[in-house]
């Protein structure tokens, strides 16, 4: 997998998102060493290009890269070039100039990250993009659901929420049913995509037959600033409709996990005492995404298309 | 997963009680035919060490080990995966029952901390890492199936240096092959066979990986396959 781009949840067969998961779990262990370091990636670089504000990810990127022992380098819009105007291709090229060996890239723009892949030699690892994707979020869902059921395989998941303008959605569809789990959406009728079914979902319009008998169910953040839009009921109707709390949550399995992207709109889509307490697993899901990112790095970083020391 | 109560060595292990075997003689109880037949060995193999010989190499060791410290409740074995890990946890057996020292194991994956990361090809599988307490003031006995170019040590010496910082740190190895490619010393050695480096060594059990009684073969890779 060195030099390759990890653009999507598409690009991974089920085997390496095995390994990716694996590699994980030991990448974990180093976490939980006094000494959070290992000197793999000693004298490699690692790009952080943020487009669009983001605290987890991108920290957590960091973290990862640095817990490898790459040097890391963030770009944000604010305070570069990429906020006076400069084209993000010829963003890109400036960096291929500097010759990283692997570049994490976050737009609002569906797209972007497979652009610049284009234009870089080095690998690109998509950390979201606009609505359509993004595969490390997905990947540290996987790593979480397995860590607490031991399986994947035969699960049932429900993902509720604005499946349509979802990136954490359309990534955990992808991964889910490759590694072979029954995969439920549920969301207002104008939040589930049209033909969403042709993914091989299948889509509810009640959150409670779609999580009946779930052993897992993936809460989405409700974006404040698309709240208002025609599409949107008011935030109390879709709290009482798709908001999750105790109450309905009985309708899952009695040893359901509830998971959440972060961060979490309490009262609207989760109920306060879900956010924080058993069977939510949202913090592990935050502590899971460095380790799964270590692995993501260990197994993508490097420049073997005859690209090295330019 | 490694089953510490599947890697008994011996089914009869009275009859090998104090089998000392000198670590010189070549011809220690290495090359004797597998006590059962077979099914059609690779005919590019050679048993360099049976069960018998990797016992009482093992057995040898722990005494060896039990002299050169005086104070056997500070050892710590930390077995290198995946050879080095059922040895350590042998050896530890083998101090159990002769000088009657708990002594703590640990496992410790190298694979982090090689100085091989290309930028070619794959990154190579993580392995576990287990280090059940601090490594700080303990003598730590780092075990590993086969030594040879002394990287690997090399690599686990870095790695223990982040757990702390031993009093000493030993290396035992089951088999010395030679090819030498940094200054590393191995303090207990249970055979030394020289090799070619187109040769591969192999320590294994019955079933192909590391369960029931452990052989080290020879492999010519190359040849006529």
């Amino acid at each position: 997998m060195i030099g390759r781009d990890l653009l999507s949840m598409d690009d991974l067969e089920r085997a390496e998102i095995e390994r990716v998961l694996d590699t994980a779990v030991h990448m974990q262990e180093v976490g939980l060493r006094e000494v959070k370091k290992v000197p793999t990636l000693r004298g490699r670089t690692i790009v952080n290009l943020f487009f669009e504000p983001s605290t987890r990810t991108r920290t957590s990127f960091e973290i990862a890269g640095k817990r490898l022992s790459a040097d890391v380098i963030n770009f944000s819009s604010q305070g570069s070039s990429l906020s006076k105007a400069e084209s993000i291709l010829d963003t890109a090229k400036t960096l291929d100039a500097m010759a990283p060996d692997a570049v994490v890239v976050r737009h609002g723009v569906a797209g972007v990250p497979r652009r610049i892949a284009d234009v870089l030699r080095s690998p690109v690892i998509n950390a979201g993009d606009g609505a359509h994707e993004h595969p490390t979020q997905a990947l540290l869902d996987l790593f979480t659901v397995r860590q607490e059921k031991g399986r994947i395989d035969g699960l049932t998941v429900a993902i509720v929420g604005d499946i349509a303008h979802s990136r954490v959605a359309r990534s955990n569809i992808t991964g889910f049913l490759k590694m072979g789990a029954e995969v439920r959406v549920a969301g207002p009728p104008t939040m589930l995509p049209p033909a969403v079914e042709t993914l091989g979902v299948k889509a509810m319009t009640r959150l409670e037959e779609a999580i009946e008998g779930a052993d897992v169910v993936m809460m989405l953040r409700i974006q404040r600033e698309r709240m208002g839009a025609p599409v949107f009921p008011s935030v109390r109707e879709y709290a009482a409709r798709y908001g999750l709390d105790r109450e309905k949550l009985r309708y899952a399995k009695d040893d359901v996990i509830v998971m959440h992207p972060g961060p979490v709109n309490r009262g609207v889509e989760l109920a306060p005492e879900l956010a924080d307490q058993a069977p939510s697993v949202i913090l592990n899901q935050v502590r899971n995404g460095v380790a799964v990112r270590m692995a993501v790095l260990y197994l993508f970083a490097g420049r073997p298309r005859g690209a090295e020391g330019d | 997963m490694f089953r510490p109560d599947r890697l008994l060595l011996s089914p009869s292990r009275e009859a090998d009680k104090g089998g000392f075997v000198n670590p010189r003689d070549p011809a220690g109880g290495s090359t004797a035919a597998p006590p059962t037949p077979e099914p059609a060995r690779d005919p590019r193999e050679r048993i360099v060490l049976d069960p018998t010989g990797v016992r009482r190499a093992l057995v040898r060791m722990a005494h060896e080990i039990l002299e050169r410290n005086e104070d056997p409740s500070a050892l710590y074995l930390v077995g290198i995966p995946n050879g080095g890990v059922p040895l350590a946890r042998e050896i530890a057996r083998r101090l159990r029952e002769i000088a009657g020292v708990d002594v703590t194991v640990g496992i410790l994956d190298t694979t982090l901390y090689r100085d091989d990361h290309g930028v070619t090809g794959e990154r190579p599988a993580l392995r576990t890492t287990e280090m059940p307490s601090a490594v700080d003031d303990r003598v730590v006995v780092l075990v590993d199936d086969v030594a040879s170019t002394g990287r690997t040590i090399r690599a686990a010496m870095d790695a223990l240096m982040d757990f702390g910082r031993p009093r000493a740190v030993q290396v035992v190895a089951l088999v010395d092959r030679g090819h030498r490619e940094l200054p590393i010393k191995i303090d207990y050695v249970g055979k030394n066979i020289p090799t070619e480096t187109s040769e591969e060594v192999i320590l294994r059990g019955r079933d192909g990986g590391l369960e029931g009684p452990l052989e080290v073969v020879v492999h010519s890779r190359g040849g006529s396959a």
